[in-house]
């Protein structure tokens, strides 16, 4: 089943998150990445939605969203020439004799290294999804102690239609 | 002026046209109370908040105005929780006050403290706590809005105690501030265009009728439609009454125990205007065999039914009033459809609606219904419980007008039909209120008899009494090798002591000859609520029916009696 990114406009209030993850969840579809926060309008928050699903299952999602009172605008922009962007925190394993060797794959993959432990580093990346996907599979092999990921927040280039 | 927040809230209730509200005191609503002493406000004191809820829902099921409760918080408020979820299934407009904790308590499980805009969010319109006492007036005004407009559905607005004893500098004048929400006015006119070419097209044409059409206001303009192009009219439960039982082109009620005739029209039919409906799983049994000749044109308010468990060909967003407006001014009368209705009336002699006569003397239930139907005139507004009670009352009365029949469709739930009655009664005291009862559903809101006698209203309540819990026992007969699981009731209460003890009156009808004199009695009461306790035989069932997830085509019962 096809992916979608939505954006939702929604209310900046207490609950509205709740309100469309709840929703998600009764009506049995399952959301694979969300990420939320405010907008440049501080009364207005923007949900980014990543959820699987045929043409039948994204029009009921998209009606179902719209009855929410403090859903404001819902958008697909899957079909959109958009910017999608997820950001990362690993915490990998590195000692003396490795580390020259991840901080090459740390600039190949123009990430940056935030902290040094004796024994470990942490490295932020910021990417899309298949960027991110391959920054972690070349730092597996040095053992991965922790991984965080944001989800995906997305943006349509160019000026609104 | 200054004001207290109990006294804004109940000038706001007075501005959106509310002089009666449904109620239970307790602490955290304590200056809701005080504020209603002095308030000309009518308030009715339930016994328990399910009768508050379901009351406040039958008031608006009859008067199409928006059911207004009061519960106090903790348990006050959940005891609200079937009837706003049992209002939600049907889209009745309420707004339900719940108190609240204070607000530097809530969060710290405090004394009779529940998360209510929690508990209720997946089965409420829309729902608010509301923080400051500046923000009353607003959020009341935009809880009826919400309410009322398009769906309607039940809002609950929890309220702190401070909230309500704070005072402030009161001024009228609040405004409804809901971008994320628009009311649909009109409708597409290339769809409705494109509806009238099918319907000028249709042969075997069907409108399939349901609650939308009770709560958009548009009976009128459906008769119209099915009188001026002569297409039979079959309801769902919900719809019942949305066109006259009795008409020559009504159908009855379709689906798992509609009519033969009905479920064999949609089984043929070449086109299904399907009018505030949702397709449930009730009407359509197993979907891919439902209509499978008919192009589909679905009306509805909310875009949201549209697609989700039928495929539509043409679907109009609307409310079904201006919709079929918008149809009926295209179309021109036409004569009789000939073939097609030739097969309808075949239909409607060879499989009618029938039952038997009783196996162990008592009587049959349909008779009681008929009975019922024929004493009042077809004009009593009927509520039910759940159940065979609700089916064959369904069936056998002939619903001649809109909010005449109240009856929780979509939840199901036992117990609601008597407080719906004082609900109704209490919103239309000049009408013929009667429950249809069974004997297992009228023990889960008795208490309500208490609100009844103190309003002195006559309520006319017939229990069925098969001493059985009937529905579940059918389906044990049918589909559990008569494994009757607990669903046995003997052990009972005298219900014409137990009415006596609440002061109301209390009859016994044993059989057939004493059932005429019993109802009269009761109709004739003036003062109180009469409870008819109707023998009924004990393992009646309800046919014809479709079996679950079956298709309408092949329905049992019901021909071979």
């Amino acid at each position: 089943m096809k992916k979608h990114t939505l954006t939702v406009t929604v209310e900046n209030k207490p609950g509205v998150l709740t309100r469309v993850t709840t929703l998600f969840r009764r009506r049995g579809y399952n959301i694979e990445s969300l990420a939320v926060g405010e907008t440049e309008n501080p009364t207005i928050s923007r949900i980014t939605i990543i959820v699987r699903g045929d043409d039948r299952i994204l029009e009921q999602v998209t009606k179902q969203l719209y009855k929410l009172v403090d859903v404001i605008k819902i958008v697909d922009i899957t079909e959109e020439r958009s910017v999608e962007r997820e950001l990362v925190l690993i915490k990998v394993k590195a000692d003396n004799n490795v580390r020259a060797d991840i901080v090459q794959i740390v600039d190949i993959f123009r990430a940056r290294i935030v902290d040094i432990g004796k024994n470990s580093l942490i490295i932020e990346v910021t990417g899309d999804s298949s960027k991110i996907d391959a920054m972690v599979e070349s730092l597996r092999p040095f053992g991965i102690i922790e991984l965080v990921r944001t989800g995906i927040v997305a943006m349509v280039r160019g000026e609104i239609k | 002026m200054q004001l207290k927040g109990a006294e804004i809230l109940l000038r706001c209730l007075q501005e959106e046209g509310v002089d009666t509200v449904f109620g239970y005191p307790g602490g955290a609503v304590l200056p809701i109370y005080d504020a209603l002493y002095d308030s000309s406000i009518r308030h009715i004191l339930a016994r328990h908040e399910q009768g508050v809820a379901h009351a406040a829902d039958g008031y608006a099921r009859a008067t199409g105005k928006v059911g207004v409760c009061i519960a106090t918080s903790g348990p006050g408020a959940t005891n609200l929780v079937t009837g706003i979820a049992t209002a939600y299934m049907d889209s009745i407009p309420m707004v339900c006050f719940t108190g609240q904790v204070g607000t530097s308590l809530i969060g710290r499980d405090a004394f009779q403290e529940a998360d209510i805009t929690g508990i209720t969010l997946p089965i409420t319109k829309h729902n608010y706590v509301v923080e400051r006492t500046e923000d009353v007036a607003r959020v009341v005004k935009e809880a009826f809005y919400i309410a009322r407009t398009n769906r309607p559905g039940p809002v609950v607005v929890d309220l702190p105690k401070d909230v309500m004893e704070k005072s402030i500098e009161f001024s009228e004048g609040a405004e409804v501030n809901l971008r994320g929400y628009r009311v649909m006015k009109g409708c597409n006119l290339g769809q409705v265009i494109a509806a009238v070419e099918l319907i000028k097209k249709a042969e075997r044409p069907v409108i399939y009728a349901g609650g939308g059409v009770i709560s958009s206001d548009a009976a009128t303009e459906l008769r119209e439609l099915a009188e001026k192009r002569k297409i039979p009219v079959t309801t769902t439960l919900m719809g019942l009454g949305a066109f006259p039982g009795n008409n020559y082109l009504s159908l009855g009620m379709l689906g798992m125990h509609g009519t033969r005739y009905a479920n064999y029209a949609i089984g043929e039919a070449d086109l299904l205007i399907a009018v505030g409906v949702r397709f449930d799983d009730r009407v359509t049994g197993n979907v891919n065999t439902f209509a499978p000749h008919a192009k589909v044109i679905h009306i509805d308010i909310d875009a949201a039914e549209i697609g989700k468990n039928v495929n539509t060909h043409i679907p109009i967003v609307g409310q079904a009033k201006e919709v079929l407006q918008a149809i009926n001014e295209r179309l021109e009368p036409v004569a009789e459809y000939g073939e097609w209705h030739r097969t309808l009336d075949r239909w409607k002699q060879e499989f009618p609606l029938r039952y038997g006569s009783s196996r162990d003397g008592r009587l049959m239930p349909q008779h009681v219904i008929e009975k019922i139907y024929d004493l009042t005139k077809g004009e009593a507004i009927i509520t039910t419980e759940v159940g065979q009670n609700q089916m064959w009352t369904a069936q056998y009365y002939k619903f001649k007008h809109p909010r005449s029949f109240l009856t929780s469709g979509g939840l199901g739930t036992m117990g609601f039909g008597f407080p719906a009655a004082i609900g109704a009664k209490i919103g239309c005291p000049d009408r013929l209120v009667i429950d249809i009862a069974g004997d297992g559903s009228i023990l889960m809101n008795i208490q309500e008899l208490a609100t009844a006698v103190q309003y002195r209203l006559p309520i006319v309540i017939c229990i069925l009494n098969n001493q059985y819990l009937g529905m579940v026992r059918q389906w044990q007969s049918l589909f559990y090798g008569g494994r009757y699981s607990n669903t046995d009731m003997s052990a009972q209460p005298d219900f014409v002591k137990l009415a006596e003890a609440f002061g109301a009156i209390g009859i016994r009808v044993n059989k057939e000859e004493e059932l005429d004199d019993a109802l009269n009695r009761a109709l004739q009461a003036t003062d109180r609520p009469v409870v008819l306790d109707i023998l009924i035989e004990r393992e009646a069932d309800v046919y014809p029916m479709v079996p679950p997830g079956g298709s309408l085509s092949n329905m049992l019962g019901g021909d071979d009696i």
